[in-house]
């Protein structure tokens, strides 16, 4: 198990070195230069070069990385030409808000969809099966920003139960209505992305479990005279939910990709918002750290998830 | 004198298809004695698995319909409820499956697998529930029981994990064992060790054991009595010897002609053209063999082939063995005629 865990961990090592040379070279591939626009603009090409030249813009591409890598590992990701701040700050300052959204979200799919996927499983075939499956093709098939903009345009607009931009009311103060006021603000996102990512966690939840109840070792279990009720328990429920668990490392990535969308349309201050920003701004510090950054946290879910399946599947660890 | 301990009586399973019922084993008798070793013989699809799932209760009611009477010990095992079948299960029949790898749970130690059973059936605590799985899986010739008690299933060889799914069937020392096909998927070697390990069984635990096979050849030095079964009916019961020296159903000489141990040239080797019928297209009347052996007439086949008593507990269905030859032997006789 160990020895599994070690050498996965050993495998992100070639892995993040890759991501680190990648998004470097895409930054040295952006047009323009970071000075252009610090300068004085009376000031002649001449100086822009002499600054490129003392800041060891114009050494070879590894030396430049090796210094970049070096200034990565003290905590310096350059400063935003945007905000006039260390990119660092500004991303720590926002990164809380997205990953408690992503938590919430994450609670949510698994509160909705693992009764659903159970149901649908177990009644395989019934009623009730049919109307789970009616919502997760529902869900769908509805694209998910129409599902955003619907869900914030009723329950925000029209309804008016929840706020439709910021993570936190300005006025309020003390550690609980602070607390309430971000639950407020995150609940309709969170709610809405849950939905969306309910359906592929039920469809899978609901195979998995219909596999298993036809499984030949359930029927070994039935032979030994173990009632049905404990062989859900030991043996359908355990074999379809664990790798299901473990699934959740994997959604991280899903998650960061839809807290583009779920931040941009309510005006949510998390990472995702920041990053369509630093797109229009042509903010490059800020993408590139971005980007790094969102590449090393779907690294460590991948790890998660494999982690979590070794420990539960025996098979797994073979390989 | 042995005592009729399983005796099934016109026993009819069908399963549910696109809203119909169609019948996949009819009208069965049978009985097992008490520590006796019958087997169930039939090519793939003749509904062996129909039936060892129809004694132990398998067989999901929700597309299943069964009808007569399987009387285990006196009692009805068709009229339980699941809890009292439960009681059964487990404790005084074990069945033993086809498929050694998908039979066991691939997420638990091969000692949970077995002592799972005892969960259910004794008072034993766990510390004695760990020796007993020990002892099983010495029992049933695996060499190093401690280490192989703390494996997962893909760690085995199949021929290890056929020793598993018997050790789990044989815990509780039940009084019927049913193995369908134990040895299909295993090689030579392995398939004669596993038939010495159920033969011992059947000696030291005096159960008695229903093989379930499509092969004749591990019938001859294993079996008792021998039941032939063709597209869900049995055709042929009686002694191995009777039924390997004597046999008389079409369905019975073929299949014991087409075995290569008894053919030693293969050119002679015989092959039953045709293939067993499915449920849906399972003919309503006369004897389901007869389109497999078109130059027997018609005529020679009764309307509703019945059993017939032989003699000696040896019973035939239907009356068209007595006019029953191969092909190659009329020519034969033709010739010298
Ligand atoms: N659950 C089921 N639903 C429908 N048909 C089935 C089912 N199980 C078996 N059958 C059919 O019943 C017949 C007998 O199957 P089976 O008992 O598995 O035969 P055997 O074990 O002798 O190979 C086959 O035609 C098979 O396709
Ligand atoms: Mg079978």
């Amino acid at each position: 198990m160990w020895k599994t865990i070690l050498r996965r961990v050993l495998i992100m090592i070639p892995e993040l070195i890759i991501l680190s040379v990648l998004v470097f070279l895409m930054a040295k591939a952006m047009p323009g230069d970071p000075f252009t626009g610090q300068i004085n603009p009376k000031d002649s090409l001449t100086q822009i070069h002499h600054l490129m030249r003392i800041n060891g813009l114009y050494d070879p591409w590894y030396e430049q990385y090796w210094h970049w890598v070096v200034h990565l590992f003290h905590g310096d990701l350059g400063t935003s030409y945007e905000y006039q701040e260390p990119v660092t700050r500004i991303i720590a300052q926002r990164a809380g808000n997205t990953l408690w959204l992503a938590l919430l979200t994450m609670i949510l799919t698994y509160v909705i969809a693992l009764p659903l996927g159970i149901y649908a499983g177990r009644h395989e075939g019934h009623l009730q099966d049919t109307l789970v499956r009616i919502y997760t093709y529902a869900t769908m098939s509805v694209p998910f920003f129409v599902v955003l903009v619907l869900g914030s345009w009723i329950f925000g607009y029209g309804l008016n139960w929840f706020p439709t931009s910021g993570s936190v009311s300005p006025t309020a103060s003390g550690f609980l209505p602070v607390l309430l006021s971000r639950l407020g603000h995150m609940i309709l996102p969170a709610v809405l992305g849950a939905l969306f990512a309910t359906s592929s966690i039920t469809q899978y939840l609901r195979s998995g479990i219909i596999d298993a109840k036809h499984s030949d070792y359930v029927m070994t279990a039935q032979s030994k005279g173990v009632p049905m009720k404990a062989i859900y328990k030991h043996h359908i429920f355990r074999n379809a939910l664990l790798p299901i668990a473990a699934f959740a490392g994997y959604s991280i990535t899903g998650l960061l990709g839809g807290s583009i969308f779920v931040e941009q349309i309510f005006s949510y201050p998390g990472m995702g918002l920041l990053f369509l920003n630093a797109i229009n701004y042509r903010d490059y510090t800020v993408i590139t750290a971005l980007v790094l950054l969102y590449g090393f946290l779907n690294l460590m879910g991948t790890l998660l998830s494999d982690i979590a399946l070794s420990a539960i599947d025996p098979r797994v660890r073979v390989k | 004198m042995a005592k009729q301990f399983l005796d099934i009586k016109d026993v009819n399973t069908s399963f549910e298809m696109d809203g119909k019922y169609y019948n996949a084993i009819s009208d069965i008798n049978l009985h097992v004695n008490s520590n006796e070793f019958l087997a169930v013989v039939g090519e793939s699809g003749c509904g062996k698995s129909t039936l060892a799932k129809t004694i132990m209760g398998l067989h999901d009611p929700a597309y299943t319909k069964i009808s007569g009477q399987v009387d285990f010990e006196g009692h009805d095992l068709l009229k339980m409820s699941e809890k009292q079948l439960n009681h059964y299960r487990g404790s005084k029949m074990g069945m033993i499956f086809q498929d050694p790898l998908s039979s066991l749970n691939p997420l638990k130690k091969v000692k949970d697998q077995i002592s799972e059973s005892l969960d259910y059936h004794t008072k034993l605590n766990s510390k004695q529930k760990n020796d007993r799985v020990i002892k099983l899986l010495g029992e049933v010739g695996i060499d190093d029981p401690k280490l192989i008690a703390n494996e997962f299933p893909y760690q085995l060889s199949g021929g290890m994990r056929q020793r598993v799914l018997i050790a789990i069937a044989i815990a509780c020392e039940p009084d019927l064992i049913i193995a369908d096909e134990p040895t299909t998927a295993l090689d030579v070697t392995i398939q004669a060790q596993i038939l010495d390990v159920l033969r011992k069984i059947r000696k030291e635990n005096h159960s008695s054991i229903i093989l379930i096979t499509h092969d004749l050849g591990v019938v001859a030095d294993t079996a008792d009595r021998v039941a032939v079964m063709y597209a869900g009916q049995i055709v042929e019961v009686g002694t191995v010897q009777q039924i390997f020296e004597h046999p008389l159903h079409p369905y019975t000489r073929s299949l014991l002609r087409s075995m290569p141990e008894l053919n030693t040239t293969s050119d002679d080797l015989y092959v039953i053209d045709g293939q067993v019928p499915s449920l849906k297209k399972m003919p309503k009347t006369g004897d389901r063999f007869a389109p497999r052996i078109p130059w027997i007439k018609a005529s020679e086949h009764e309307k509703n082939p019945v059993m017939h008593d032989v003699g000696n507990e040896h019973f035939v269905r239907c009356s068209c063995y007595k006019h029953f030859y191969f092909p190659d032997q009329k020519k034969v006789s033709e010739n010298n005629g």
